[in-house]
Order: structure tokens, then sequence, then C-alpha cells
């Protein structure tokens, strides 16, 4: 099982985000769909530990996650948040940044082309680039980290249809790519029915309805 | 020849003719700022007229320990005064208070080391209490810059730390933004001394009789002491006080 999920709760501000969740998420795609303010984003941060549940375990693949080294573990499992949130400088910058903290190179062509990125953006300002670009970019840095599993919260939620199609086409390319897996979080349940091989319902901080194959 | 200058209590009295001004200004234009000047004024009649007798009797007795109390004293006061500026940083105060004791100990033992003051009483306790309020200001104004950046930039920082970057990495464009906001304005005011406006030291001994030159040196020196001093205080605040916004596994804490 690449994630198991065991009684967990997650409070913010005394509010509890997710009360008593268990849950395992197998190899493949999968969708965490379910309303607004479900829980379905604390969950995803839960996963490459950008948070720990205060009551509760999570187990990526059969270890507990607080086992692993945390810095080693993000890389593994990486994570492309919800809104574009990208560093000065230019795209090369930002696509480069993660293998440079290892004091490794990458190839910026190759991963700005598995993000469906032409070449010529590498030189390009980053804050320039529309909402759409940068979230490709978001995406082609945390493929340059080469991860085994990507996590992404609402990859297409600040596009318009046109712009979330080809952002979708890209994806499915993507998840045929990863080696273990691609957990992604929607509201919207047509798109994880597109893009997914199974769908979890989140709703009031607990799985409504359970894990299933896509229909 | 420096001349002593010795003001009567009358005269002293005579300058809240302007402090009515500001009271007066502000109650026209309904500034609501007539209680702040008010204790203002009352706090510091208080709190200057005990520390002038504070400072004579350690003057008097010119020993090493009351120097080192009262320096102390200082840098616990500068820290809760700073502490109350930074209220976005968690747990503000130690690092405050190792920012200010570092900068007011390193800087007067290396000027007292350059030969540039002697180790005396009359020399360590005005430079030592410059030295700790421009570095509580320092401090205090880069950790409230702190603060403020880190709660605005939440999702980058957590962008960033999603990448394998460490806390301190994710935090490098911060440090660097919240270091400067702590050192421009004695940087600025250090570009335009003598342009703009004349700093305390040199007016204090243009006042009492020194020579211009004298008044000079003696400022330039206390400025440059100033700027490193204020350095130290702002680094060594943004580097402690980060830290307590996230957990042992780089993690951004909730705010509180």
């Amino acid at each position: 099982m690449l994630f198991s999920l065991e009684q967990i709760s997650y409070r913010r501000a005394g509010r509890a985000v997710l009360s008593d969740l268990t849950a395992d998420l197998a190899e493949g795609t999968t969708a965490l769909v379910g309303p607004s303010g479900a829980g379905k984003s604390t969950l995803l941060r839960l996963l490459n530990r950008l948070a720990d549940p205060h009551a509760g375990t999570v187990h990526y693949r059969g270890r507990d996650v607080r086992d692993y080294d945390v810095l080693a573990l993000r890389r593994e499992v990486a994570l492309v948040p919800q809104l574009p949130a990208l560093l000065a400088g230019t795209v090369a910058n930002n696509v480069s940044y993660g293998p440079r903290l290892r004091g490794e190179e990458c190839d910026i062509d190759c991963a700005l082309a598995l993000a469906g990125l032409d070449a010529s953006f590498a030189g390009r300002t980053a804050y320039q680039l529309s909402v759409g670009e940068q979230q490709r970019v978001m995406l082609a840095r945390a493929l340059a980290l080469e991860p085994r599993v990507l996590l992404l919260d609402e990859p297409t939620a600040a596009l318009d249809e046109r712009a979330r199609d080809a952002i979708e086409r890209t994806l499915l390319e993507v998840s045929a790519r990863m080696s273990a897996g691609l957990i992604f979080v929607t509201h919207d349940r047509a798109q994880a029915r597109r893009l997914a091989d199974r769908l979890v319902h989140i709703d009031n901080g607990r799985i409504a309805t359970g894990l299933g194959p896509r229909p | 020849m420096i001349l002593a200058i010795h003001l009567s209590l009358a005269q002293v009295a005579a300058t809240l003719a302007l402090v009515a001004i500001a009271a007066a200004v502000s109650g026209w234009q309904r500034a609501d700022l007539e209680r702040d000047i008010a204790v203002a004024t009352f706090r510091s009649f208080l709190q200057l007229t005990a520390i002038g007798y504070v400072i004579k009797l350690i003057f008097d007795q010119n020993k090493l320990i009351f120097v080192l109390a009262l320096i102390a004293a200082m840098v616990i006061f500068g820290a809760f005064t700073a502490r109350r500026r930074a209220r976005r940083v968690p747990g503000a105060f130690w690092p405050l208070l190792i920012a200010l004791a570092l900068a007011g100990t390193a800087t007067l033992a290396l000027v007292v080391a350059l030969g540039v003051f002697q180790a005396r009483a009359r020399y360590l306790v005005p430079v030592g209490g410059m030295v700790i309020g421009n570095a509580m200001t320092a401090a205090a104004v880069a950790l409230n810059r702190l603060g403020d950046d880190i709660a605005d930039a939440a999702p980058q920082i957590e962008a960033t730390l999603a990448l394998g970057a460490t806390a301190g990495q994710a935090m490098r464009p911060i440090l660097q933004r919240s270091l400067r906001s702590g050192m421009i304005p004695l940087i600025d005011s250090t570009k335009t001394t003598g342009l703009i406006f004349f700093p305390g030291t040199m007016v204090g001994m243009l006042l009492a009789g020194a020579a211009p030159i004298d008044a000079v040196r003696l400022q330039l020196t206390l400025l440059y002491v100033l700027l490193g001093s204020v350095a130290l205080a702002a680094l060594t605040a943004v580097l402690l006080a980060y830290r307590n916004f996230f957990t042992s596994a780089h993690q951004l804490r909730e705010p509180c």
C-alpha cells in the first residue's frame, strides 16, 4: 500500500479539520474529492509531512512517515500547492531549485516538456507568466525532483476551461510516468472521474464513501 | 576647553511650552495623542531623572561591576520593550535578549580592545546605552518585518519546504529582507548625517563647548560603532527568532 492513514485527527484553531479518518491509498492515480473545507488539502499536506496529525499515524510504503528523513520524503513525495508560489527570478531558476538544494543539476528542458512547456520558457521571468503557465512551472519544478509520488492540490482550480483541459491532458501523461502514484485534490467529481483510477470522497473531515474504482 | 552646562529645573520646565504646542496640535487636529504626549513627557522626566542619579552613583563609584549591572538592566528592559513591537513572532523575548546582550558586550569589548574608549564608567555607560538603544530599535524593526513577511508569504514558504528545502533555505529571502529592514534606518541616517540633521552626541558636545572637530570625531566614532552593533543585533535576533515559526521537522507552525 502506498499510504495508510490510521485514525487521523487534525485540528486548526481549535476546529476539527480531520476526525478519526482511516483510509488506504493504493498506487496509481487517486482523486481526493469533496466540498470546500472538507479537509482534502490538509490530508494532502500530511502525506509529505508539511504537517503532522494531532492523533493517528500516516504510513508510507509500510513505514511511519516520521521514520523517514523528512527532506528526503518531501523529494520522493513531491507536492504542488493549489496557488502558484514561485521564487523570484527565471523559470529555469525555479525548476532547478529543488535539485540545486542537493547540489545536483537537472534537465530543465525535460522537466518543462513534461509539464507541457517548451524550452523557450526557461529564460522567462516567473512572475510575468499567466496563472496557467505558473501552474505548469510549479508542476515542472516538482517533476525536476524526479519524485515517486506526486501530490497535486486543486491543479486546475484557477484556470479557465481550455487551460484546464490542457493541464488534464498533461496530468494524464505525467501519471503514466510516475513510478508509484499521483494523488490529487479536486472539488470537481467529473474531473476526478476523467483522471483518477479511484476516488476517495471526503466530507466534514471524514471518509464519506470509502474507496472505489473509477465508475 | 569643555564647559559644563548647568540648567535649572525652571529652565527645563520652560521647554514644556513646546510640549504644550504638540498637545495643542494634537487636540486641534483630533489626532487623539494628548494623553500619549502627557505620558511620554512625564515618563521621560521620571526615567531620565532616575537614570541621572543612577549614572551619577556609578560614575562616583567607577566600578566595572556597576557598569555591567546597569547594562544588563538595559538589555533586559530593551528586550521586553522590543518584544511588544514583535507581537507576531512567537517567543521573541529570548532572541531579543540574546541579540541585545551580544551586540552590547561585543561592541563595548571591541571599542575598549581597539583603544577607542577606556574601560571606565564615564565612557562605557553612555556608549552602552546608545548601543543597546539602537540595537533594540533595529532588532524590533527586523522582527516586526519577519513576523509580517512570514504571515504574508506562508504559501510560498510551504511551497519551498515541499521541494525538500530546510526551514533556513525556505526562509532565506525573508531573512534578508528582515535584516535590511532593521539596518536601513541607521544606514540612511548615517548617510545624511551632517547634511539633514546633526546627531545627538555632536549637538551635546557643541552645546557643552567642545571644539567642532572633536565633536565630529566622537560622533563619527559612535556612528561606526552603532553600525556594527545594529547589524549584530538584527542578525542575531532574526536568525534566532525565525526558528520559532518552525517545528524540528521543518514544518511551518500554524499561527497562534
